[in-house]
C-alpha cells in the first residue's frame, strides 16, 4: 500500500476544503455538490484514520495526577533519607521498601491519569456523537502501547540491577518517543508534546539527582500546558452547544 | 470543449461507495465492521456495495478468522487508488472551472 500517496492525497483533500471557506458566495449547485462530496470525503478519511476525540482535559488531568504523585513521591523520598541521615535506615530491606513503596505509587498515579483520561475523552467522543472505540482509537492505542510497554519493562529491568539514575530520563523519554509514535494516528499536537518530552528525557540524564523533578515537569507541567492547548484549539466553547 | 463531469467515476456516485473507498486509501486494511461503524450503513447495503467495488476491481477481499467468526477485512487495489484520485482530480478541475 502507497501510504505515502494515500496522504499526499489526504491532504490536497484538506487543501481543497480549506480552498472552500474561501471561495466566493456566488456558487452554482453544482459546484456546492461537489464541495459538499469533497467535505464528505476529507470528513470520512479523518474520522478514520485519527482519532479526533481526544480531549485536553485528560491531558490537564493527567497532569494533575502526576504533580500530586511527585508530591507524594518527595515526601517519601524525605522520609527516608531523614531516617537515613539518623542511621536508622540503612539496610538492604529499609531500601527496598522504599522501591516498593514508590513503585506502588507510580502504579497508582498512572491507574488514576488513565481513569481521568478516559473519562474526559468518552466525555468528549460522546458529545460529539462519535464512537470512542474505533479503528482510529484502536490504531492509537497500539501504537501507544508498544513502546511504552517497551519502555515500562525497560525501567523495571532497571530498578531489578538496583540502576534507579536512568528511571525518569528513560520515562520521558520512551513516553515521548511512545506519544510520536502515536501521534500519526490522533490531533497533531500529541506529536510535540511527544518531542517536549523526549528532549526533557535526554537533558535530564544530566541532572541525576533532580529525576523527580524532572519527572513532575514532564508528567505534570507539561502535560498541562498541552492539554490546555489542545482544550483551548480544539474545545472552548464547544461544550455549552 | 470537453466537460469535466464526463470524467466523474460512475463508481463513486454513490455516497457509500465512494466513503469505503475514503476509508481504504488511507488505511491499510480495514474489516466489515469497522467500515459498517464509519459509514453508518446496514449489513446487507454495506455488502451489495461491496461486492460493487470488488467486481470493479477497484478493492480486494481477505477472509480470515478470529477464532470461530468470521473476519474479512478489505483493502484498496492499485486500479482503485488510481480510479479514486482520478475522480478527486475531477472534482478538483470543476471547482477551479467554476471559479
Amino acid at each position: 500500500m502507497t501510504t505515502k500517496r494515500a496522504f499526499t492525497l489526504y491532504f490536497k483533500v484538506l487543501f481543497m476544503s480549506e480552498q472552500n471557506q474561501h471561495g466566493n458566495a456566488a456558487t452554482s449547485s453544482r459546484r456546492t455538490e461537489t464541495l459538499q462530496e469533497i467535505s464528505d470525503i476529507k470528513r470520512i478519511m479523518e474520522r478514520s484514520s485519527r482519532f479526533i476525540s481526544l480531549s485536553g482535559l485528560s491531558g490537564i488531568a493527567a497532569g494533575l495526577c502526576a504533580l500530586v504523585g511527585a508530591y507524594i513521591a518527595n515526601n517519601i523520598l524525605k522520609d527516608y533519607y531523614i531516617k537515613l541521615d539518623r542511621g536508622a535506615a540503612e539496610t538492604y530491606e529499609s531500601f527496598t521498601v522504599l522501591e516498593v513503596k514508590l513503585v506502588t505509587l507510580g502504579a497508582i498515579v498512572l491507574l488514576a491519569a488513565l481513569i481521568f483520561a478516559f473519562v474526559f475523552t468518552w466525555r468528549r467522543a460522546r458529545q460529539n456523537h462519535l464512537p470512542v472505540w474505533d479503528l482510529a482509537a484502536r490504531k492509537l492505542l497500539w501504537n501507544v502501547l508498544f513502546p511504552l510497554i517497551a519502555g515500562g519493562l525497560f525501567v523495571l529491568a532497571m530498578l531489578q540491577y538496583d540502576e534507579w539514575h536512568f528511571v525518569a530520563p528513560a520515562c520521558l523519554a520512551f513516553y515521548g518517543l511512545a506519544l510520536v509514535n502515536g501521534s500519526k494516528y490522533t490531533l497533531s499536537d500529541v506529536r510535540y508534546l511527544g518531542y517536549s518530552e523526549i528532549l526533557l528525557g535526554l537533558v535530564s540524564t544530566q541532572f541525576i539527582h533532580a529525576g523527580l523533578y524532572f519527572w513532575a515537569i514532564g508528567f505534570g507541567v507539561l502535560h498541562i500546558i498541552y492539554g490546555a492547548i489542545m482544550w483551548w484549539k480544539y474545545e472552548r466553547g464547544a461544550g455549552s452547544q | 470543449m470537453k466537460n469535466p463531469i464526463n470524467g466523474l467515476n460512475k463508481v463513486f456516485d454513490n455516497r457509500i461507495r465512494l466513503g469505503v473507498m475514503s476509508i481504504l486509501v488511507v488505511n491499510e486494511q480495514v474489516n466489515f465492521n469497522d467500515l459498517k461503524q464509519m459509514l453508518e450503513v446496514t449489513d446487507g447495503n454495506l455488502a451489495t456495495h461491496l461486492v460493487n467495488l470488488e467486481d470493479n476491481g477497484y478493492i480486494k477481499v481477505y477472509k480470515g478468522f478470529v477464532g470461530r467468526k468470521t473476519n474479512t477485512t478489505y483493502a484498496v487495489t492499485k486500479a482503485g487508488e488510481k480510479a479514486f484520485t482520478d475522480h478527486i482530480s475531477v472534482l478538483e478541475n470543476m471547482i477551479k472551472g467554476v471559479k
